[in-house]
């Protein structure tokens, strides 16, 4: 009798078959990386007029945009980890895993570091789209290990967002339905403009309180400032709880979806 | 000790009536049981419960030796199951899920690689593993399913419906490597199924299940003897004379359903009567297009127990012979 | 249906079962009055502080400026759902009961793009009542406002026709990217956030060139009541229609042949 591998070679095994499998979709993985650097550059020469606004950092405009590509990326994980979970339970693959002595934690531990290595993939893209693009990182080398660490960190937290999704409804479509709520948050934030620079009053107070804010806020610091610490703190904060709720939605739900004994 | 025990096992859903209503079932080791119902009979939701997927409302069983509730793993460490779809990943070859699935039971990369191109070479499936599942047929899912089952050399096997939508030739194949792991090899298999000629053909006992609850047991042969005796259909040359045949048969047994042109009964004295049925109707002049005799089906023995036929049950023909 | 239906019976049965089927159901409708919403705030909203861009002077204000582009963007996506729609049916069976049972094939094309037009009216009325309570100010003649919206539920027929040939073509909901990207993309390389003469670099050669440019400008001039390339956006409609329509009608002739 075999008997039951450790966690860390249950999660390598999962991680590396969500890994194969998402490099193996050529028509998902090329949209989302290509996607956010094409839209990087369409917006960012249309807004290229906000550089004369009084108030607007002086920085290019494309380098204050470049940050979106790293948040689109992380709705992009949601969707991804969720979606292929969601496949998984509905094909009944979940079920053959079930029978197998791995545990609960270590399907979701290895889903995500699919989501993990795609994410640091991604992110690498985009770094590269806006190196070429003229982009220079404030903050250095030592930035860009930064933002990688922040990629991580999202790529953990929406992820499980996605696989909890995933488990709950057990449906493709409703983890699919996700993306538009994210694409909302992301508008309704200081994607576009610095908060000083947001007249309307009611969009202000929401762009204030997203917690998406301050995630970009921070990445984009890095890019425009060099090194802000607060502003550095507050985002890896809101990460990490993005990071803790997420994780504890997709512990939660991955109870009610595995019902073996 | 047998390899499964079941005694009142109940599965209830918060809606509805009870998928399992308190079924009792005695496997011995190395015998194949056959577990045979309509759709939404139950079966599957059985499979699910032995092999610790849900958990039963109440009752309990055991799966060799271990208590499904209280041992969840160690059932599962010592049953392999291939479910009803076979659910696999179309982006993964054959080889990479079993290497996966070994990894996951705590096999050595060694014994992956033996046992795995052992169970391959066994279902004909080695050339094929190398190429990504996606494009396989149903038939070659069917028999990665079933390798992937075998990998980690359980004790009992779970087939549940392993052949629906095969082509005769992978159904027939399959069969043989069935038999041939429980005559061989000592693997307790059991099989669900739809299929009258499935469960005949292969099962050592079976178990005919109706609404959640199992309405009859006992080996194909004893099951079918219970309902006993043979039946005949005749057509006439004649349409114009089928009244005089009716009138003629009766007298050998009590009439069943019958097509439009012709006329059934069930023997009282089984195929012995066959002989005097035909010197009766020769003496009447009634001159015989088709004679077709039956023996019972367990398709017979589900009528009798529960007043329907079984569905799914077409591409069994009707067994016997034609005149 | 039955094989004796007229072509335009045709269509309005097409027509009238698509806009059934959007109304029924929430899950499809309210992300088509959602989405151009979202746009309208992030855009109108969010991006307010453009109107004090130096040389931006649009007379009617940011949120009349962003509201035609909300507009056509929401009638002509409005069309490229419709392709959603028709890959749905084609996957679960029933464009093929159509393509047996409708006599003039052409039919099928118009129903959709007819369904397709009344969800546009259905969502411009949504959002141009949003954006009169936003602060939206129609400084045109009636007539001019007319043109308007016009020229913006004909824009709808670019995106269903468009839509259309890729979902004739393929058969499958698997392309809906392929429906949605290019429009996307297409949409944004024009003046969305500012006028065409803020526009520098790359992107305003291309938008000097992208059709999407003409309409768009003409259609805040015609909000103004100020002149505009007015006749160059009906020449895109025409144009476009004439070719989108081809580039359908080919696609009924592939999905016809199966």
């Amino acid at each position: 009798m075999n008997g039951s591998p450790a966690l860390a070679l249950q999660v390598g095994a999962i991680g590396w078959r969500s890994v194969r499998r998402t490099l193996r979709q050529p028509a998902t993985i090329i949209p989302a990386i290509a996607f956010p650097i094409i839209m990087l550059f369409v917006t960012s020469a249309g807004l290229r007029a906000s550089e004369s606004l009084p108030g607007f950092p002086s920085v290019s405009y494309f380098d204050f945009a470049l940050v979106i590509t790293f948040m689109q990326g992380a709705i992009f994980a949601t969707a991804g980890a969720g979606t292929d979970l969601a496949a998984d339970i509905e094909s009944g693959f979940l079920d053959r895993l079930a029978l197998t002595p791995m545990s609960g934690a270590g399907l979701v531990i290895g889903q995500l570091g699919g989501a993990v290595v795609f994410g640091v993939l991604q992110a690498t893209f985009y770094l590269a789209a806006g190196l070429i693009g003229g982009a220079t990182i404030a903050a250095g080398v030592g930035g860009v290990l930064v933002i990688y660490a922040m990629v991580i960190v999202m790529a953990i937290g929406f992820g499980a967002i996605g696989i909890a999704a995933a488990l709950r409804t057990g449906s493709g479509e409703a983890v699919q339905g996700l993306f538009p709520i994210m694409f909302t948050l992301l508008f309704l934030s200081t994607v576009n403009l610095p908060l000083d620079l947001i007249p309307v009053d009611w969009f202000r107070w929401i762009a204030t309180v997203n917690p998406i804010s301050f995630l970009i806020d921070a990445i984009r610091s890095l890019i425009i400032t060099g090194w802000e610490p607060s502003v550095l703190l507050v985002g890896f904060a809101v990460a990490l709880g993005i990071m803790v709720l997420g994780v504890a939605l997709a512990a939660v739900a991955l109870r009610g979806r595995l019902l073996r004994t | 000790m047998p390899a499964i025990e079941v005694h009142a096992l109940t599965r209830a859903f918060k809606k509805g009536p009870r998928a399992v209503d308190g079924i009792d079932l005695t496997v011995d080791e190395g015998e194949i049981y056959g577990f045979l119902g309509p759709n939404g009979a139950g079966k599957s939701t059985t499979v699910l419960m032995l092999t610790t997927l849900l958990p039963p409302t109440s009752g309990t069983a055991l799966v060799a030796g271990f208590d499904v509730v209280k041992d969840g793993a160690r059932v599962r460490g010592a049953i392999g199951a291939a479910l009803q779809e076979a659910a696999l990943d179309r982006f993964l070859t054959g080889w990479e899920h079993v290497r996966l699935q070994g990894a996951l039971h705590g096999m050595s990369r060694s014994d992956i690689e033996r046992r795995g191109g052992e169970l391959l070479d066994r279902v004909g499936m080695r050339e094929a593993a190398s190429r990504k599942v996606g494009g396989y047929s149903g038939g070659m899912k069917r028999r990665l399913d079933l390798a992937l089952a075998l990998l980690h050399r359980p004790r009992v096997l779970f087939l549940d419906e392993p052949t629906t939508g095969l082509d005769p030739q992978s159904r027939a194949a399959l069969w043989n490597e069935v038999a041939r792991l429980s005559r061989d090899e000592g693997v307790t298999v059991f099989l669900t199924t739809q299929y009258l000629e499935e469960a005949d053909a292969l099962a050592g006992r079976v178990g005919i299940i109706d609404h959640g609850t199992i309405v009859a047991e006992g080996t194909p042969t004893a099951l079918k003897a219970e309902i006993g005796r043979a039946s005949v259909e005749i057509e006439p040359h004649e349409a114009a004379r089928l009244a005089d045949l009716e009138r003629t048969l009766a007298q050998f047994g009590t009439a069943i359903a019958a097509p439009a042109t012709g006329a059934a009964i069930r023997l009282d004295a089984g195929v012995a009567d066959v002989a005097p049925i035909v010197r009766a109707l020769d003496a009447e002049g009634i001159r015989i297009h088709q004679l077709r005799l039956r023996e019972p089906t367990l398709d017979d023995v589900f009528l009798e127990k529960t007043g329907r036929t079984l569905q799914g049950s077409g591409d069994s023909a009707a067994e016997g012979d034609e005149a | 249906m039955t094989r004796r239906r007229g072509w335009t019976s045709a269509v309005a049965g097409i027509a009238s079962r698509q806009t059934r089927v959007l109304l029924k159901s929430p899950a499809l409708l309210v992300p088509s009055l959602l989405f151009p919403m979202l746009f309208f705030a992030a855009l109108a909203g969010g991006l307010a502080e453009l109107a004090r861009v130096p040389g931006f002077d649009y007379p009617a204000g940011y949120t009349s400026f962003q509201f035609v582009f909300v507009l056509f963007q929401a009638s002509m996506f409005g069309g490229v759902f419709t392709g959603f729609a028709a890959a749905r049916d084609f996957e679960s069976g029933f464009a093929r009961r159509l393509l047996l049972a409708v006599p003039h094939r052409s039919a099928i094309l118009v129903g959709y793009v007819v369904s397709a037009m009344v969800r546009a009216a259905i969502i411009m009325a949504f959002v141009t009542v949003v954006a009169l309570l936003a602060g939206l100010d129609l400084i045109g003649s009636p007539l001019d406002v007319g043109l308007l919206f016009a020229l913006a539920l004909l824009s709808n027929i670019l995106g269903s026709l468009w839509a259309l040939g890729i979902a004739l073509r393929f058969r499958t909901m698997n392309v809906a990217p392929l429906m949605q990207v290019p429009f996307f993309v297409l949409l944004f390389l024009a003046p969305v956030y500012v006028p065409l003469d803020l526009l520098s670099g790359w992107i305003r050669e291309i938008a000097d060139v992208n059709p999407v440019t003409f309409l768009l400008e003409a259609g805040r001039a015609l909000l103004v009541g100020e002149a505009g390339p007015v006749g160059t956006a009906w020449l895109v409609i025409l144009i476009g229609g004439i070719i989108l329509g081809i580039w359908s009608l080919t696609a009924l002739r592939s999905a016809e042949r199966g």
